[in-house]
């Protein structure tokens, strides 16, 4: 019954077709040059952002390395409890010694040392100096010719690392990431001495939370004046609150250094003016204060722009008919004007937030050691210690925390309230 | 105390220039009355806005004193002179609702809560939206919006309302209603109101007395039947209402009538209003619909036109026709039975009474 009485009210067109699917028919001409107009750019998109981020991420909870150079020891090592306390059974050492044999040829034995070493001390050593005894091993008896060749083979510990490392993925970075570690007793927290993640993550969102407010005390006034001016010299004005995006942030921030170190121009001006001492000169930079200073000029332009926007559009007789009601000027300002400049500030508080949360050439620059992001600590992985699971455990944190802010503003402040323009 | 609410306004001398270089209103004297409606009216650019921003605080005045019941008030506020302002565009505060835009004054002045609701009830039963309240200006329409913002300007019970073209933005059928509505609101509470527009028929429908602006100067102030019917000068007859110009010159003055050859040579007895003395220039204003399209031995003027264009509006039909070497000549035809039948390229008689056009100014 349904069926028919749906049928009948499908409407066609004159030659019997349905209407929706000649309606289909005639727009997909369309759909194709729009799909065919924006595929370059996304699959530049895919390539160059998605995909590299994507593997990157992925590499915060990837552990191939055991796995795959170990195969078959990864293999043996499953009927093990690594609770009992005793040493593996002879099939995983048999299983170690063809593994070791195939690695050494092929050099890869001292990577998974040295990644294990971060585990447990001691780890790449052995394996360096085991990767130079195996090539003479002969068949069977495998266990004693293992500990002849070190003893360390009879810790019970390597094996628990081994073993611990024989899934192809780990939570290994994430924990290092949040300054937690996994002991016999499950998963802790570093102790306090040890601890440097988690605090960096927490001056990270201090320090960009205190950015965004000085953007905001500083650049409201500038985007109300630029809104409030006539255009030919709010265009001027305009145009050097841009200055700072056509000069390079290398200069913007080598700038800063000049003006802020000790014996730089603002502690000169200072002791001249008599206002500190010359022996007191402040410390402003290569520290917090230098990393908010420079920071905050950097990304004022992101905090002016869109509140000029949204200043822009509040037609000033909004205020004439506050004030003609009887209301002073301050309270036409809070009641009136300021509600309505709420979503600008929202847009440039995630704007600015957004930026200085990932921010890291300025921090490096003029932060010094107590003035540095957690982004100067994943680029540190990334370059140096080449640590990149855990740079990428960073990372995934820092964006998940991004995320979880949006969120929570979404929910508090709602996104439709934010207005770029 | 006078019995009379409303407040008295006078413009004494007052001037207002921007820059320095041209005078936006030039010298006006102006006395409003306790509760009188009276409208600015005058093309863009004229300088009627601008008084009423001077009287609002906005702008201040660069010479000369605005009184307001007697006080000068030159110096004092915007937010302190208690005047209710409606808006061209409502200026309704978009984050907040109907009711609270509606207690705005009212916090402003610490009314008590139950103060301020009982006064926003009222004020919105005034303009018929009672159950409006909780909503947001966006979910109005024009109209509505109009209503709360003229509602929000009277809520605080000011003396004194100036209104800044308020049914600018809305349609024609709209505009004719709140027309009436403001009419009777005034009425009713016996309010002064200052009105600005540069729509003459809402000039002429709503107010006591109308001020024409133009170039910062009031050309004539007047109630709207004289403003009509006796128009000052060329400018006030071309502003207000439909007219046809005639130019000619002034050939003999007597008493109230003067005579004017035109420049065709026909001579025409006219309303002798702003004429200087005989030889002089003149502009001679006719409304379309004075004049007879037969012949009529009792009218003092009787020329002949060719008919080039015939519009049909219903009521009437309005005819344009050559006369007298000017071919924008209007003449408007009732709609009814027995007049004779009219086609284009006719030549006809047409006639009018002396009385009835007004010999002004000359313009181009």
């Amino acid at each position: 019954m349904s069926d028919t009485s749906q049928a009948e009210t499908v409407l066609t067109t004159q030659d019997g077709v349905p209407l929706k699917v000649s309606i289909a028919r005639a727009l997909r001409r369309q759909k194709i040059r729009a799909l065919l107009l924006v595929a370059p750019l996304f699959l530049f998109i895919l390539l160059s952002f998605v995909a590299p981020i994507a593997d990157m991420l992925f590499r915060s909870v990837e552990n191939d390395l055991v796995p795959s150079t170990l195969p078959k020891t990864v293999v043996a090592l499953q009927v093990w409890d690594q609770h009992s306390g005793t040493l593996p059974p002879e099939e995983v050492f048999a299983a170690l010694a063809a593994d070791f044999k195939v690695a050494t040829k092929e050099k890869t034995h001292t990577r998974v040392g040295s990644r294990l070493n971060y585990e447990k001390p001691g780890i790449s050593s052995l394996f360096r100096k085991t990767g130079r005894r195996v090539g003479k091993f002969e068949d069977g008896n495998y266990t004693e010719q293992f500990l002849k060749a070190d003893k360390k083979w009879g810790d019970v510990e390597v094996w628990q690392v081994i073993k611990r490392f024989s899934s192809p993925f780990t939570a290994g970075y994430f924990l290092a990431a949040t300054d937690a570690e996994r002991t016999e007793d499950g998963i802790q927290f570093k102790p306090d001495d040890e601890r440097i993640y988690l605090f960096l993550f927490g001056r990270t969102m201090i320090l960009s939370i205190t950015i965004t407010a000085s953007c905001i005390l500083l650049g409201y006034p500038i985007a109300f004046l630029l809104s409030s001016l006539p255009l030919r010299s709010s265009n001027m004005l305009m145009i050097l609150v841009l200055l700072p995006f056509w000069t390079s942030l290398l200069v913007r921030t080598s700038a800063w250094k000049v003006l802020l170190q000790q014996q730089g121009v603002i502690n000169d001006t200072l002791v001249w003016l008599g206002i500190v001492g010359d022996d007191s000169r402040l410390a402003l930079i290569n520290n917090q204060t230098g990393t908010i200073i420079a920071m905050t000029h950097i990304l004022l332009p992101f905090m002016i722009l869109p509140l000029f926007s949204v200043m822009k559009t509040i037609s000033p007789t909004y205020m004439r008919a506050a004030k003609s009601m009887g209301a002073s000027d301050w309270y036409s300002f809070w009641r009136v004007y300021f509600p309505q400049t709420i979503p600008g500030i929202g847009a440039g508080s995630i704007l600015v937030f957004i930026l200085s949360i990932g921010y890291y050439i300025t921090p490096e620059l003029v932060g010094g050691t107590s003035g540095i992001f957690i982004s100067n600590r994943i680029a540190y992985h990334i370059s140096y210690s080449l640590n990149w699971g855990l740079a990428a455990a960073l990372g995934v944190i820092l964006l998940a925390m991004v995320m979880v802010l949006y969120w929570m503003y979404d929910r508090i402040v709602g996104i439709d309230n934010v207005k770029l323009g | 105390m006078t019995l009379q609410r409303g407040a008295s306004v006078v413009f004494d001398k007052v001037q207002k220039s921007y820059d320095g270089e041209v005078l936006v209103v030039k010298n006006l004297n102006l006395d409003i009355k306790k509760g009188e409606f009276l409208t600015m009216l005058g093309p863009s650019g004229s300088g009627k806005t601008t008084c009423l921003m001077m009287l609002a605080g906005f702008e201040p005045a660069s010479h000369g004193e605005i009184y307001l019941n007697e006080k000068p008030i030159n110096n004092v506020p915007p937010h302190k002179r208690g005047v209710g302002m409606v808006f061209q565009n409502y200026a309704l505060f978009p984050h907040m609702t109907v009711a609270e835009n509606l207690a705005f004054p009212l916090q402003v002045r610490k009314m008590s809560k139950s103060e301020q609701e009982e006064k926003v009830k009222r004020a919105l039963e005034m303009v018929e939206m009672p159950q409006f309240g909780s909503r947001r200006p966006a979910q109005l329409s024009g109209g509505q919006q109009q209503r709360v913002a003229v509602a929000r300007a009277l809520v605080f019970d000011p003396d004194l309302i100036l209104m800044d073209e308020p049914l600018g933005a809305l349609d024609k059928q709209l505009r004719e209603q709140m027309q009436y509505e403001i009419k009777h609101i005034h009425a009713n509470l016996g309010v002064t109101v200052v009105y600005v527009t540069h729509d003459q028929t809402e000039a002429l429908t709503m107010s006591d007395r109308v001020a024409v602006f133009n170039d910062g100067v009031i050309q004539q102030l007047s109630s709207p039947e004289e403003l009509y019917e006796a128009p000052q000068n060329s400018f006030v007859a071309q502003f207000i209402g439909e007219n046809n110009k005639l130019n000619g010159t002034v050939t003999a003055i007597n008493g109230n009538i003067c005579d004017v050859r035109l420049a065709d040579g026909t001579m025409l007895k006219a309303d002798r209003v702003n004429v200087g003395a005989v030889g002089d220039a003149t502009t001679i204003s006719l409304r379309p619909e004075r004049i007879e399209t037969v012949v009529n031995d009792a009218m003092e003027n009787k020329i002949t036109g060719h008919i080039e264009e015939l519009i049909y509006l219903g009521d009437h039909i309005r005819v344009r026709m050559s006369v007298a070497g000017n071919p924008e000549f209007i003449v408007k035809v009732r709609n009814r039975a027995g007049e004779q039948k009219l086609a284009r390229g006719q030549d006809i008689q047409i006639s009018w009474f002396a009385d009835d056009c007004k010999a002004l100014d000359p313009v181009g």
